[in-house]
C-alpha cells in the first residue's frame, strides 16, 4: 500500500526524522492560509500524488511571495499531473502540501527496502541526491553504498555514521545524519514498510540534516496489525477496478490491451498473458482468481474484464487442483448469463473434474470456443479478437 | 530415489484443527503411502484429541517425541505462521513445509534469522508444498496429475508447476519430486538448494526449472548449473510480458546486481547452457528434446 509524502514525512517525524514545517492542504483557500500560518516569504508548493517524478512533471514549484504561492497552488490543484510513473493520461492533484523553503547546500539519496538475497532490510544510500536509484544503479553503481541491517540489532551507530560519511555529510553533521537513518529505520521495522524513500535528504546552509521529501509503501500482509496505516489509504489514487477487484478478494492489474485472461494462480496467470502476446494478442488485464474461487467471484471477475471498452475476448484458462473444473464451469455459465457476454470467449480446462467441467459448459448452449491446451488456447482468443 | 521425501517420511501437520489443514490433511493421507506417512497433528490445547486417526499433541516437540516424525507442514493462519516455523526448528525438525500465504516479510527476516546455523530445511511460506509421485505428497497439489518417474520439478508458482506436469503427464514423463519453493521474496529453500539435491539423486535425469520475474534467484542458480550440475536442466520464466514491476520489486534487485526481468533472467539462463522457452505451453516438449 502506498501513501502520499506529507502522510510518510508525519510517520518518520515520530521517529525523530527531521523535515521542513509544512501543511497539507484540500483547497486552493487552505493553501494559502497554510502559507500565511508558516509564515517566511518562500514557500514550497508540492502536488501529493503516489506517484514519483511530481517535481520534473509540474507538480512542484517554490514560490517567493504570497501571490506567487497564490498562482501556483491554482495551477497544480486539481491539474492532470503527468510524470513518467502516472502513464500519458496523468493522475488528478486533490492534495497540496505547502512547506517552508530550504537552504540546500547538498543533496543525497537515502532508502530502504528489504533484499531477497540477505533476506535483511537493506539500507541503500548515494551522494547523488534527487536521481532515480534505478538510473545511478545503472550508471554509477559505485556511488551506491549498502548496510545489511541485523533485525535484532538494529542500525548500529557505526554502520549510520560509516553510510554517512562515504555519502558526502560533513563531519560535524554526521551525528544529525545518524539520528535521521536510525530513526528511517525503525519507521521503516515497526510499521512494517515494504520501501521507504529519502530522496533528498538535503544539507542546509545552517548546518542541518533534513529529509526534504519521503516516500512509504507499506506490505500488505502486515496491514491487519497497522489500522493507522490502513486509514492512510486513499481510493482517489488507485484503479477503481483494482479496488472493485479487492473487495472480491481477485488479483486484478489493467493492461492496455484487448484479450482479457482469468486465470487460477499467479504464475499460469502471468504466463497466460506471456502466450497470449507471443501468438501476436494483447492482454488487457492481469487476473488471477486464487484457490478458492467461486461462482460469484468468477461472475464479479467477468463484469469487471467487461466494463473495458477496448476488450474484445475472453481467455479462461484453469488448472484445476484442489480447485474443481465443474465448479469453474459452472461459474462461467453463470456469469455469462448474468453479465450478458458480448465477446468471444475461450476457455481452457484441465485438472481435477475436467470431463465434467466441459460437459457443463458443452450443455450450456453457451457460444464457448474450447480449447485443448495453452498453446491452443492462446492461437484460439487472438484469432477471436481480430474478428 | 527422490529428493527430501519418499514413503518412509514421518510428518507432522502444525494446524491440523483448522479448515485448511484439515481438509489437506485428509488428501493427503489418501495419497499413495499417506496413511502411513501423516502420523501426528499439532494445535495447541487440542493434545489428546485426533482427526482421521491422526493423534493432536499440544507442540511439535511432543509429536516429534511421541512419533518420531521428521517432517512438518504448516496450514496455520498468516499471523501465527513465522511463530509455528520458529516452533518446528526450536524442535529439530529436518524440514519444515509452510503453506501458509501472506505472512508479513517482517516476520520470515525474523524466523529465517533465528534459523541461522540451524539444521532445518524450510520450503516456502506461499508455496503447494511438495510431491514424490506414487509415494507421499505433503502440500495442496492434486496428486493424480502426477506420475513416478526420471524429471525433477521446481517452480515458485502454485499452478505453473502443475502445468509443467500436466504437459509432461502428456508425453509419458513421469516425476522423481515436484518442489514448490513459494513465490514470497523471503523464504527459506531456493532454486539453487533443490537443484543440488536433484544433480545428487540418482533417479533423476533431467529438470525442469520454472520461475518468475523478480529478485536474483534464478540467475544464482543458473550459474551454479553452469559449474556443476550434470543434468540437462530446461527453463522458463513467467511475466515476460508483465508490466514494468513495482518500485520495490526494481530497488530490491538492485542491490541484488540485476534488475529480475525475465528476458535479464532468460539471457543468463542461456548463457548458462540452459535451454529455454518462452512459451509456457512447450516446457514439456523442451525437456523431452534434451534427454
Amino acid at each position: 500500500m502506498k501513501i502520499h509524502e506529507y502522510q510518510a514525512k508525519e510517520i518518520l517525524r515520530k521517529y525523530g526524522v527531521p523535515t521542513p514545517r509544512g501543511i497539507p492542504c484540500f483547497s486552493v483557500e487552505e493553501a494559502i492560509a497554510a502559507g500565511k500560518t508558516l509564515g517566511g516569504n518562500v514557500a514550497v508548493v508540492k502536488a501529493q500524488i503516489h506517484a514519483g517524478g511530481r517535481g520534473k512533471g509540474g507538480g512542484v514549484k517554490v514560490a517567493k511571495s504570497p501571490a506567487e504561492l497564490e498562482t501556483y497552488a491554482r495551477q497544480i490543484f486539481g491539474m492532470q499531473l503527468v510524470t513518467h510513473q502516472t502513464g500519458p493520461e496523468g493522475q488528478k492533484v486533490r492534495r497540496l502540501l505547502i512547506e517552508e523553503g530550504a537552504d540546500i547546500k547538498k543533496e543525497l539519496y537515502v532508502g530502504m527496502v528489504v533484499d531477497r538475497g540477505t533476506q535483511r532490510v537493506a539500507l541503500m544510500a548515494s551522494s547523488e541526491g534527487g536521481m532515480d536509484i534505478e538510473e545511478v544503479a545503472a550508471h554509477t553503481p559505485e556511488k551506491i553504498h549498502t548496510v545489511f541491517v541485523d533485525p535484532v540489532k538494529g542500525l548500529q551507530d557505526s554502520e549510520a555514521d560509516d553510510v554517512a560519511a562515504k555519502i558526502g555529510v560533513p563531519a560535524n553533521l554526521v551525528p544529525q545524519a545518524r539520528t535521521l537513518l536510525q530513526g528511517l529505520y525503525r519507521a521503516f521495522d515497526e510499521t512494517d514498510a515494504s520501501l521507504a524513500e529519502i530522496n533528498p535528504m538535503v544539507i542546509t546552509g545552517d548546518g542541518r540534516v533534513v529529509a526534504l521529501d519521503a516516500k512509504m509503501n507499506f506490505d500488505s500482509n502486515a496491514l491487519y496489525r497497522h489500522p493507522d496505516i490502513v486509514a492512510l489509504r486513499d481510493l482517489d489514487e488507485e484503479d477503481p477496478n483494482e479496488i472493485e477487484a479487492s473487495k472480491f478478494d481477485l488479483s486484478y492489474i489493467s493492461l492496455d490491451g484487448n484479450i482479457g485472461c482469468l486465470v487460477n494462480g499467479a504464475g499460469l496467470a502471468m504466463a497466460t498473458m506471456d502466450i497470449v502476446k507471443l501468438y501476436g494478442g494483447n492482454p488487457a488485464n492481469f487476473l488471477d482468481v486464487g484457490g478458492g474461487a467461486t461462482t460469484e467471484k468468477v461472475t464479479e471477475a467477468f463484469k469487471l474484464m467487461l466494463k473495458n471498452p477496448n476488450l474484445r475476448a475472453i481467455l479462461v484458462n484453469i488448472f484445476g487442483g484442489i480447485m474443481k473444473c465443474d465448479v469453474i464451469a459452472a461459474g462461467v455459465v453463470a456469469a455469462a448469463h448474468e453479465v450478458k457476454l458480448s465477446v468471444p470467449l475461450v476457455v481452457r480446462l484441465e485438472g481435477t473434474n475436467v470431463e465434467l467441467g466441459k460437459k457443463i459448459l458443452a450443455d450450456s448452449g453457451l457460444p464457448i470456443i474450447s480449447a485443448v491446451n495453452m498453446a491452443d488456447a492462446a492461437a484460439k482468443v487472438v484469432a477471436a479478437a481480430r474478428g | 530415489m527422490s529428493i527430501l521425501i519418499n514413503k518412509n517420511t514421518r510428518v507432522i501437520t502444525q494446524g491440523i484443527t483448522g479448515k485448511t489443514g484439515m481438509f489437506h490433511t485428509k488428501m493427503c493421507k489418501e495419497y499413495a503411502f499417506g496413511a502411513d506417512c501423516f502420523v501426528a497433528g499439532v494445535t495447541p490445547k487440542k493434545g489428546g484429541q485426533a482427526y482421521e486417526g491422526i493423534p493432536i499433541y499440544d507442540s511439535v516437540k511432543e509429536a516429534k517425541a511421541q512419533t518420531g516424525a521428521t517432517v512438518s507442514v504448516i496450514y496455520v493462519p498468516p499471523p501465527f505462521a513465522a511463530a509455528a516455523i520458529d516452533e518446528a526448528v526450536e524442535a529439530e525438525i529436518d524440514l519444515v513445509i509452510c503453506i501458509t500465504e501472506g505472512i508479513p516479510v517482517r516476520d520470515m527476516i525474523r524466523t529465517r534469522y533465528k534459523m541461522q546455523g540451524s539444521k532445518t530445511r524450510l520450503i516456502g511460506p506461499n508455496c503447494p508444498g511438495l510431491i514424490t509421485p506414487d509415494e507421499i505428497k505433503i502440500g495442496i497439489m492434486p496428486g493424480h496429475i502426477h506420475k513416478k518417474g526420471p524429471i525433477g520439478v521446481v517452480s515458485r508458482s502454485g499452478t505453473l508447476t502443475y502445468e509443467a506436469v500436466g504437459q509432461l503427464r502428456e508425453l509419458g514423463l513421469g516425476q522423481s519430486s515436484c518442489v514448490g519453493i513459494g513465490g514470497d521474496p523471503v523464504n527459506g529453500m531456493k532454486h539453487i538448494d533443490v537443484l543440488k539435491l536433484f544433480n545428487d539423486d540418482p533417479e533423476t535425469e533431467a529438470v525442469i526449472m520454472v520461475g518468475e520475474i523478480g529478485g536474483s534467484d534464478e540467475e544464482q542458480c543458473a550459474r551454479w548449473i553452469k559449474d556443476h550440475m550434470k543434468k540437462p536442466v530446461i527453463g522458463f520464466i513467467a511475466g515476460v510480458t508483465a508490466p514494468p514491476g513495482k518500485r520495490m520489486g526494481h530497488a530490491g534487485a538492485i542491490i541484488s546486481g540485476g534488475k529480475g526481468t525475465a528476458q535479464e533472467k532468460l539471457a543468463v539462463m542461456e548463457e548458462c547452457g540452459i535451454k529455454v522457452t518462452k512459451n509456457p505451453a512447450e516446457m514439456g516438449k523442451l525437456l523431452k528434446s534434451v534427454l
